[in-house]
């Protein structure tokens, strides 16, 4: 933890209020996100037991397995959020802009731009919690190898048309959350603990209610009373006030409300199964719909609040103004979403079930690129966050006290002038430490001469005063001898040097994957690229 | 050279030295040079001459007449190594890779008349050796394999930077000492735990899992660490690929010219020169990270280091060795630590002592080190404080002396935390584990303990 997020966490604890741990929203929020909010079954992994889900915040729709373990009714499920999810990214897919991409020309082996499409815009998906996005990417898994009767009439259990489909796009959307300051899959907590700090724990954080509870306290009392009556009040019937989040449920609510009712469920199937005649199959059939609503209610009940937690948490969220550097990182959203549709529509195989050498290299070199990005640009475009690099030796702030010109050696000399800057602040500073202030959104890079007063770069003692350091300016200046106007410092100006570089450089080109050298294996097998869905055994059928 | 004996199992066997050292590299360079194997494996302990094998493999490579490109992991190792190879072998044509940044390397480069420097591979072709860092070759591409390859701190590197420069050669020697710090990324990358070429672990894990045929080797003497130190570092930290020191007891010595004044820093001081390992213990008390006193007391440990003037005698030369501010380090886990111990030097008037983090201090020898423990005054231990790697660096850079700071209570910190990491399937468990590791240093650093309250 961070010192400035450590003193935010104690002025929470304090003060009984969530602390400002940002001044702008530093992620993307749609205008029309889809909101999910699953439940899944206690005891069998990626068992969906219901979900609200939709884009109208008084409109959700209900989605709920009556028998969670019955195939079919997971199938009907699936199909069903397929219906609802998938116009959504058809909706979006359809609307493009032209863009420009460098490309490496096959023939000549040279990178030349092309025109291809953008999507204007890509949906949002946004979950409570982490362990949503977790079984988002669960669910995605479950589905995408999945094969319907239209591609193998063989199939013992065919997939709804569909499905298979959805679980493409959910790996890609769980995937493509892993990437650092992407938005295209949010989980709620996690976006509001990066604009809040609260006086709770980082895993008590993880509690939609308790977290809402600490950002806006009802009627303007005590956050962290609160968020425990969140946490831990129960009805006289021993139900939670504020059910959790999900995906997973409350023991309390699966033993003692959910269970019987599956068990009603269950007993009315079987009764309207072995109905002999048509009058009491009609009789039967209305104690089997009677069953399945009280399922429905139970699942609504449980689901409701959270998703009103939900869109709370993204009202209090739009109230924050958009950080400067957002829509740069959701361009790059859109990107993904396009090439993934690019993909499907290329007819492509699923996502494998585990990424090649080469693969998991270039996503994990892409991730820190996008980390290192997200720290700069949060820092860039909010002091707050800034100050907090400032704090910790990264950046350093002050006023312009002289600029000295003084040019390069060489055939052509350029102006490097030594600008000092009187700060408080106190930055790790070494012999030549390269610095970077932003000039008109462009990086201008100086380096670190030495402190004005002490000898070379032994640096300041312990105590508060100001210190006076000496950089000496780098590039865009201009061509010439003589700077450009406004590239150069003056006296008075208040100027902010970070020690860490604004943007990030490409790494360098992995080998194909059919090139993986012999010390990662060689080349992928055949074997492995083919998706087949996980053998069906016994205990996958009731 | 000293002769010792070997302890326990082989009691009674002489132990040579320099002898083992010479027939583990003859082993490793007959492998290299002649074996038929892709790749060789050479794991070698703190100070054990690791960069000596490098340059001698290096030169005999190109004296064999195969085309030899060297990767290391930083700018400072190539500039290291190209130094030492011109040292060896004047007329030895060697390549320099550089970036394109300003100053890319050392100027002391720049005398050297048969080292060609450029930024492009091209203008190196044909040379013996061409040494770059990692980062660097992977942007290497179109050219003919190298027939051969050095990879100098490969345990230092990560798979997925292996796996950018692999194609650039036919086979490879790998050296590297296995106890340092692992690689590390900078985001989550548990969803290739497991996977035997899983990009965030490091390059020789991911070379054994697929080529587990291949010859490993190990150098079996630390020149480095002093008789007193080299059965804690290899017990705590190589138990199963023990090293031994290449002095004995009694072949170096520390001494000060000044007398003890009493006070906790001059007790420390008298313990470590007399043994080689000293612990300053503060009083228990949680505390930020830049702990104000015990950063203090570093400071005032090495101000008095400097002030009773020191000597350091060993097998280097015949007279001893004045104990100058150059042959001092401070070692700290953290970058903030480290700066606020540079801040206490500067006030004490000490601005020439090396003060960094573990990271920083990989590959450095000096005579007397003083350590900031990764644990004092934390109220927990995370994962980060206990990586092995971390400590064992701590703990394996001086010739003579190793003074810990350290706030008391590290037993109980270590009781109320044990290693709680996830347990991955596919993934070798690390032994010892840092808990395991921070215990036992701790153990024995305590017979060594100066209680001071500042």
């Amino acid at each position: 933890m961070s010192l400035i997020t450590a003193l935010a966490r104690l002025e929470a604890v304090r003060s009984g209020r969530a602390q400002p741990a940002a001044t702008v929203r530093h992620r993307h929020l749609s205008e029309r996100p889809l909101v999910l909010v699953p439940l899944t079954t206690a005891g069998e992994a990626g068992a969906p037991l219901g979900a609200l889900v939709g884009t109208e915040r008084d409109a959700p729709r209900l989605l709920v397995v009556p028998q969670p373990r019955d195939r079919d009714l997971r199938f009907a499920f699936l199909a069903d959020l397929a219906d609802i999810v998938l116009p959504c990214v058809d909706a979006y897919a359809d609307a493009v802009e032209t863009a420009e991409r460098s490309e490496t020309d096959p023939t000549t082996g040279k990178r030349v731009k092309v025109e291809v499409d953008l999507c204007a815009d890509a949906p949002q998906i946004i979950v409570p919690s982490r362990a949503g996005i977790e079984f988002v990417r669960l669910l995605g898994r479950s589905m995408r190898f999945r094969r319907t009767a239209e591609q193998d009439p063989e199939t013992a259990h065919p997939a709804p048309p569909r499905v298979p489909l959805l679980g493409r796009w959910l790996t890609h959307y769980g995937e493509r959350a892993r990437v650092p300051g992407s938005s295209l899959l949010l989980a709620l907590t996690e976006v509001l603990t990066r604009h809040w700090a609260t006086g709770q724990s980082s895993l008590e954080d993880q509690h939609l209610g308790a977290l809402l509870a600490w950002i806006d306290p009802p009627d303007g009392g005590s956050g962290a009373d609160a968020a425990v009556r969140a946490e831990l009040a129960r009805d006289a019937d021993g139900q939670l006030l504020c059910p959790p989040a999900g995906p997973a449920t409350d023991p309390a609510f699966d033993n003692k409300l959910l269970a019987p009712a599956i068990e009603r469920y269950d007993r009315a199937r079987t009764r309207f199964a072995a109905a002999e005649d048509g009058v009491e199959a009609d009789d039967r059939f209305g104690e089997l719909t009677a069953a399945e609503r009280e399922i429905r209610a139970l699942v609504a009940s449980r689901t409701r609040p959270t998703w009103d937690a939900v869109w709370r948490g993204l009202d209090l969220l739009r109230a924050l103004p958009e950080g400067e550097h957002v829509v740069d990182r959701w361009t790059r959203d859109r990107w993904s979403f396009t090439m993934h549709r690019d993909r499907v529509a290329a007819g492509e195989p699923p996502q494998p079930r585990r990424d090649d050498a080469v693969t998991a290299a270039n996503k994990l070199a892409t991730r820190e690129r996008e980390q290192a990005r997200l720290e700069a640009q949060e820092a860039l475009d909010d002091p707050l966050v800034m100050a907090g690099r400032r704090l910790a030796g990264e950046a350093f702030a002050g006023e312009v006290l002289d600029v000295v010109m003084t040019y390069s050696e060489g055939k052509r000399p350029s102006p490097r002038p030594l600008v000092t800057l009187r700060t408080e602040d106190r930055p790790h500073l070494g012999e030549r430490t390269k610095v970077y202030r932003s000039l008109n959104g462009k990086p201008q890079a100086a380096e670190f001469v030495g402190y004005e007063g002490t000898e070379g770069s032994a640096g300041p003692g312990g105590d508060g005063a100001d210190v006076l350091v000496v950089l000496r300016v780098l590039d865009k200046m201009g061509r010439g001898k003589e700077p450009e106007a406004g590239s150069v410092p003056e006296k008075g100006d208040r100027l902010c040097f970070t020690l860490f570089e604004h943007e990030q450089r490409g790494g360098a080109k992995l080998p194909d994957p059919e090139e993986t050298p012999w010390t990662h294996g060689g080349p992928p097998g055949e074997a492995d690229a083919t998706a087949y869905p996980d053998p069906v055994t016994e205990e996958d059928l009731l | 050279m000293t002769t010792l004996y070997a302890p326990d199992g082989d009691r009674g066997r002489a132990f040579d030295p320099g002898a083992e050292a010479t027939r583990a590299t003859e082993a490793i360079l007959r492998d290299t040079l002649h074996g038929t194997h892709r790749g060789v494996v050479v794991d070698s302990p703190p100070g054990a001459g690791k960069s000596t094998l490098v340059v001698r493999a290096a030169l005999e490579l190109a004296a064999a007449g195969r085309p030899l490109m060297v990767i290391a992991q930083t700018n400072a190792q190539v500039d290291d190594l190209v130094l030492r190879l011109a040292e060896k072998n004047p007329d030895l044509p060697v390549g320099r890779l550089h970036s394109s940044d300003p100053d890319p390397y050392d100027k002391a480069l720049d005398a050297l008349p048969n080292v060609r420097k450029s930024a492009k591979a091209g203008d190196l072709a044909g040379l013996d050796v061409v040494i770059s860092t990692a980062a660097k070759w992977a942007h290497v591409k179109g050219v003919e394999p190298w027939r051969h390859a050095i990879v100098d701190e490969a345990y230092q590197m990560r798979s997925d930077a292996l796996l950018a420069v692999a194609g650039l050669f036919e086979r490879a020697l790998f050296v590297g000492d296995p106890g340092q710090l692992d690689p590390f990324a900078i985001v989550g990358a548990e969803q290739w735990a497991g996977l035997s070429y899983d990009p965030s672990a490091s390059a020789v894990s991911t070379l054994l899992a697929h080529n587990p045929e291949l010859p490993q080797h190990r150098l079996p003497v630390s020149w480095r660490l002093p008789a007193s130190a080299a059965p804690l570092v290899s017990d705590a930290f190589y138990p199963y690929t023990r090293f031994r020191s290449g002095t004995d007891h009694g072949d170096r010595r520390l001494a000060f010219a000044v007398a003890s004044d009493g006070s906790g820093p001059d007790r420390v001081i008298d313990e470590a020169a007399e043994t080689g390992w000293g612990l300053l213990e503060l009083p228990a008390r949680h505390t930020p990270r830049t702990d104000p006193e015990a950063v203090r007391a570093v400071a005032q440990v090495v101000r008095r280091l400097l002030d009773r003037g020191g000597a350091a005698t060993s097998e280097r030369s015949a007279e001893p060795v004045a104990l100058t501010a150059d042959r001092i380090a401070v070692g700290t886990a953290h970058r903030d630590q480290a700066a606020a111990v540079r801040a206490a030097l500067a006030d004490l008037g000490v601005p020439e002592v090396t003060v960094d983090t573990a990271n920083r201090l990989q590959g450095r020898e000096f005579d007397v080190t003083v350590v900031l423990h990764p644990l004092s005054g934390r109220p927990d231990a995370t994962a980060f404080h206990l990586e092995t790697g971390r400590l064992c660096v701590l703990a394996s850079r001086h010739r003579h002396a190793c003074i810990v700071v350290c706030r008391a209570g590290v037993t109980r910190l270590l009781d109320d935390h044990p290693s709680t990491e996830p347990v991955q399937l596919g993934v070798t468990v690390k032994f010892p584990d840092g808990w395991e590791a921070m215990m036992s240093t701790w153990d024995q650093w305590s017979e060594h303990r100066v209680p001071w309250r500042p």
